[in-house]
């Protein structure tokens, strides 16, 4: 690690970016707050609620659920695709015209518009015209993504497993290929096993790679919704309405600011909770690991 | 900037926010803090107990505004005794 | 490597006594045998990466009527209707110009404020810095579901509403942090001394930037590209709301293709195959920065 020099005339290096960034968050934050305490027709026509939408929407039982239901979400597919991309991330070839294929089909992806992403998969899963939905009525399973919710939300994880998997893959892939040959070598001579080898060589190296990983996938996960918007529309019934569903559903289709500003802050204390916990509780790790004179 | 919808109490609470943040600023530049430890798990500078301090009035509004009847003022007072608290001993 | 860390495994188990002959002539009649198993793993998680692309490019050769019509694993009248229906209707290739062309504005405007950005992050503390870091990455957290009204508004009051540079300016909420995020982590990694060097030298800080800092980090900054074009190239809440008709993406003129009369399935799956497309130029250029491996992250 560098040692820093304490300057702040380092402040005129973020200046720029923190123009920039500030006119994307902080405006558009403040309106939020301002919209979450009002009744907003126009900006002449509005009416101060206080705290109304606020208590409404934390009793709604319509969101409690969603909110359930997203968290469950965001929890499967993590613990699904955490560890499945190290394993890709460890089975991938390490050099030649292989290494690039492999890269270039996994990243494959990440890289289609979410959008487009939910109508893969729909044509994919349809019971008419799709692979996978003609593939398994074929084998005698009734597959029915529009009647059978657990078809649906298993259907939403597959597809969420596929889209994103590879980021951690490619994350990982990448951490992994710089760790120095020297260190593999070491191992060879200690014999240490394939576990030893991963826990303390291979893991090690991964946990920068891997913070940004979770958390990168745990925000995605939690504002999922293009995806099962065009794939499954939140149903059956709502049950793979997820939060940024519920909230874009107030926002847009019912036009209640309001409400669905109150939504918006509540939605983000949660990330934002959750994810301070994370960060902080990975960057003590690892200052305690440091000061203890390990890695 | 009328259609950011401006009231009252917000424009209070985002000038006590840019005040507060001034402040520490300034408290910054006239005594730097030092990191430590007090009864919070972590170690912790004078800004991270002002962000604990901060994040969790806002879960304490919550809580009450959503699922008690007790006024919110109540919830701001409790939040601003929790927030001196931390910053004194956390 | 891993059936040469592979066979250590099964010669763990083995008794400690084993001469180094005996050992060598284990490892190397198993290393045909291990070598063929992630093979086969990492095989099976390709096809099942493929199988929903092959569909959709397997349908983006057929009819209306074939999809529909009859069930196959390849297209029987291979067709390039679709794909001509695109390409000779401005309204719907327009769609891939605005989607690019936002998506390269919105990476030059990140990277150029990003990178100074970084360095700071990297080589100075300052006050405020570690708030200023996380307050950053909250703004990766911020559902762009919850900023669209305020956005359309903003956007609205300042005459940028239905342009590329909107778009542009409004992914930058989550792609300059990202950018920082990605950067810091290579700049860390470049010894202080070579600044110090250049400084003694007499370089001054904008040339050493330029000069000697920028070159050094070029596979950083090729990674960090590629994420910013990924991220801005693959959101559609924020651009759909911030444009109209004259910047629309791609992703929301595809939305046309349902009408009351149906799903047109051949010409959604052929503009679904073309917007895969950009991506795969983009990974090309950059595969060999990611093979040579990175350390993301503060260390």
């Amino acid at each position: 690690m560098v040692n820093k020099v304490y300057n702040n005339r380092a402040w005129l290096l973020v200046l720029p970016m923190l123009a920039l960034v500030a006119f994307s968050a902080i405006i558009p934050l403040m309106t939020v707050v301002n919209y979450s305490v009002q009744d907003v027709f126009d900006a002449n026509t509005r009416f101060f609620t206080g705290i109304e939408w606020f208590e409404r929407t934390l009793n709604d039982a319509g969101l409690q659920a969603a909110l359930l239901r997203q968290f469950a979400f965001s929890f499967t597919v993590l613990a699904i695709q955490v560890p499945l991309g190290i394993g890709i991330a460890l089975l991938m070839p390490k050099r030649g015209w292989q290494a690039s294929a492999v890269l270039i089909l996994i990243t494959l992806p990440l890289l289609i518009p979410w959008n487009v992403v939910g109508s893969i998969w729909q044509i994919f899963t349809r019971g008419d015209i799709g692979l996978m939905g003609v593939g398994l009525r074929e084998l005698g399973y009734g597959y029915n993504i529009t009647r059978n919710p657990v078809d649906a939300w298993a259907t939403i994880v597959l597809m969420d497993v596929w889209h994103w998997t590879p980021l951690i893959a490619l994350l990982c892939y990448s951490g992994l290929r710089s760790i120095p040959e020297a260190y593999y070598q070491a191992a060879r001579i200690d014999r240490a096993s394939k576990w030893a080898v991963f826990r303390y060589i291979q893991l090690p190296k991964l946990t920068n790679v891997l913070v940004i990983g979770v958390l990168l996938r745990f925000m995605h996960s939690f504002m999922i919704y293009a995806e099962p918007f065009v794939l499954t529309g939140g149903g059956p019934g709502s049950s793979t309405t997820f939060l940024s569903q519920s909230l874009a559903t107030m926002a847009i289709g019912q036009q209640d600011l309001g409400p669905s500003a109150a939504f918006s802050l509540i939605y983000f204390l949660i990330i934002l909770l959750v994810c301070w916990v994370f960060y902080t509780a990975i960057m003590n790790m690892q200052k305690d690991k440091a000061e203890r004179g390990g890695v | 900037m009328a259609w950011m919808v401006w009231t009252l109490p917000t424009a209070v609470f985002f000038s006590t926010i840019a005040a507060i943040l001034a402040g520490m600023t300034a408290w910054e530049v006239i005594s730097p803090t030092v990191e430590r430890k007090g009864f919070l798990p972590i170690a912790t500078t004078r800004g991270d107990r002002l962000f604990i301090g901060l994040l969790s009035a806002a879960y304490i509004h919550l809580i009450v505004v959503g699922f008690t009847d007790i006024t919110i003022w109540f919830a701001l007072a409790l939040s601003v005794v929790w927030l001196l608290i931390l910053m004194r001993w956390g | 490597m891993n059936q040469r860390i592979d066979t250590h495994v099964e010669q763990a188990g083995a008794p400690q006594g084993q001469s180094s002959g005996q050992f060598q002539r284990a490892e190397a009649s198993k290393r045909g045998r291990s070598r063929l198993r992630p093979r086969t793993l990492l095989a099976i998680y390709l096809v099942f990466i493929m199988l929903p692309i092959y569909w959709l490019l397997n349908m983006s050769f057929q009819t209306n009527s074939e999809i529909l019509g009859s069930f196959s694993l390849w297209p029987q009248n291979f067709t390039t209707a679709n794909y001509m229906g695109i390409f000779t209707d401005s309204s719907w290739y327009m769609g891939y110009v605005n989607s690019i062309g936002y998506v390269l504005m919105n990476m030059l405007i990140s990277i150029s404020v990003a990178l100074p950005a970084a360095y700071a992050f990297s080589r100075f503390r300052f006050i405020g810095d570690k708030h200023l870091f996380f307050w950053l990455l909250t703004n990766l957290m911020a559902p762009p579901a919850v900023f669209l009204l305020p956005y359309f508004q903003l956007y609205y009051s300042v005459g940028l509403f239905d342009t590329h540079i909107a778009v542009a300016l409004a992914h930058c909420l989550f792609n300059i942090p990202l950018a920082i995020w990605i950067l810091e982590g290579f700049m860390s990694s470049v010894p202080k001394e070579v600044d110090e060097t250049a400084y003694i030298d007499g370089y001054s800080f904008p040339r050493f930037f330029v000069k000697i800092f920028i070159p050094m980090i070029r596979s950083g900054i090729g990674v960090t590209l590629f994420f910013l074009f990924m991220f801005s190239w693959v959101e559609l809440l924020l651009a759909r709301t911030l444009t109209a008709t004259n910047a629309q993406p791609i992703g929301m003129i595809m939305t046309r293709t349902s009408t009351a009369s149906g799903i047109d399935w051949g010409t959604l799956a052929a503009a679904g195959v073309l917007t895969i497309l950009p991506g795969i130029v983009v990974v090309y250029f950059v595969r060999n920065h990611i093979a040579k491996g990175f350390a993301l992250g503060r260390t």
